[in-house]
Order: structure tokens, then sequence, then C-alpha cells
């Protein structure tokens, strides 16, 4: 019943495709496999791709914001792309603000923005 | 006219089949993309309100159908220890779970109307409506 989600290297950054609906334990699985693969790779970077997500509650979002804030602690930039139109309406309308937080509009203009903010 | 169905709240995977559960008929419904995330977000949180603070629970979701509109309303209902002050926890903010949860604000402002009914020692009964524009 637990699903991991799969972590793909690619040069210095690790790239995430969130595919299915999250559930608490897959949630926080994934957490730790992303900062073990962190460790493991020496990754600078890494991409969370959300295109087919089309809900986030606020359980979902504090394991996104704790991992991008635990990666920054281990010195890796996080970048969450594809955000759907009602994804961004309903987490603003519950109140929840992802501040700080790398976005870009898919995962081509995530892994651009990440490269100019790892040459930086 | 209602059409009823419940999924009883015991553990994390049963906010999963709730929010499932509550999808499926926003769909059914006619819901657009938007307002089927907001309908399953706030039975998302619901339903993790009363598996963290209630222990179990049930969550119920009806059809509705007043003048020719149609609806969803979800009730969240719980034999939990109730909301001691209910004016507070309506405030944005406030959480006793250490920021688990965005709240009973947060819900109210995904749906169109919202009821707290709650009684120290004996439960707490939210229902929450969505109406079809």
């Amino acid at each position: 019943m637990n699903f991991r989600i799969p972590i793909l290297k690619l040069r210095d950054t690790l790239i995430v495709s969130i595919q299915w609906e999250l559930d608490d334990q897959t949630a926080i699985q994934f957490q730790e496999d992303l900062l073990t693969k962190l460790h493991e790779t020496s990754a600078r970077g890494v991409v969370i791709d959300l295109t087919s997500i089309d809900f986030i509650d606020s359980f979902i979002a504090k394991v996104l914001g704790d991992v991008i804030s635990m990666s920054s602690l281990m010195g890796a930039r996080v970048v969450i792309t594809g955000i759907q139109p009602a994804v961004a309406i309903t987490l603003i309308e519950l109140g929840i603000r992802l501040e700080d937080v790398m976005t870009a509009l898919d995962l081509e203009n995530g892994l651009d923005k990440l490269q100019l903010e790892l040459e930086a | 006219m209602s059409n009823q169905s419940s999924v009883e709240i015991l553990t994390e995977w049963d906010i999963v089949a709730a929010r499932q559960l509550g999808r499926n008929v926003a769909k059914e419904l006619g819901f657009g993309t938007v307002d089927q995330a907001r309908i399953t977000t706030a039975i998302s949180e619901l339903a993790r309100n009363i598996y963290l603070y209630a222990g179990q629970g049930r969550i119920e979701i009806q059809q509705l159908t007043e003048n020719g509109v149609k609806g969803i309303l979800i009730i969240a209902a719980d034999q939990g220890p109730g909301i001691p002050d209910v004016r507070r926890v309506m405030e944005d903010g406030f959480s006793t779970s250490g920021g688990l949860g965005a709240g009973l604000p947060g819900v109210k402002r995904l749906m169109d109307e919202f009821k707290i009914e709650t009684i120290p020692g004996e439960g707490t009964d939210i229902r929450a409506t969505k109406w079809l524009r």
C-alpha cells in the first residue's frame, strides 16, 4: 500500500515528478527519501514537479515546505514547478503561504531557473 | 432531495478515502476543477481534524437540491472532546497542533456555507456546503 516516489538524478540536480495523490505516509517517506538521495549524490538542486497534482491540503503543503527547508539546510536549492491554477487558488484561500519558495511554470523553466541560481 | 454516502475516519487512509469520495461526488454533480479542488481540500482538512483531535468520527457527503440549485454538503461529525472556545479556533492562525491543519477558517473560506456545533465532552458537528453556480 506504500508507494515510493521515484527520484531521478540529472547531473547535479534531482528531479521528482509527483504523479498521484499523496497520502500522509507517502509524503513522509518522500521527505526522507529525498534527503537521503541528496546526501548520497551531493546534488545541489532539486526540481519537484506537481503538474499531475490536482489538490494540496495543509498537510502536504507542510511536508513540501519542510522538505524545502531541510534541503536548504543541506545546501541544496529546491524549485517547485507545475502548480495547477486550482491548486494555487485553494492554497491561498486555505491560508497557506509557501514563502521564499522558488517556483516555475513548468519543469523546463524550473531547470533553467535552478541553473541560474546555482551559477550565481 | 438528498443522496448520501459516508466514510468512517479511523486511520490516515480514511482521510484519503473521504476526499476521494467527495471529489467523485463533486465531479458527478458537475463542479469545475477549481471547486473540485476546494471541496476535496475542505474534506481533507475536516477529516484530518477528526483524526487528530477526536481520534475517530465520520465524514458524510450529501448531494443537495434547493430551489433547483445543486450543491454538496460535507458533514464532519465526531464524539471527541469538542471545542471549548469556538470563537478562538475560527480565528486565522490559531492552531493547537503545531501548524498541522490550516484550521477551520480556511475550510470556511473554501466553502459557501459553514456551520459548527460543538459541545465540550460530547463532540463536534461541522456542516459545510458548496453550491453549483
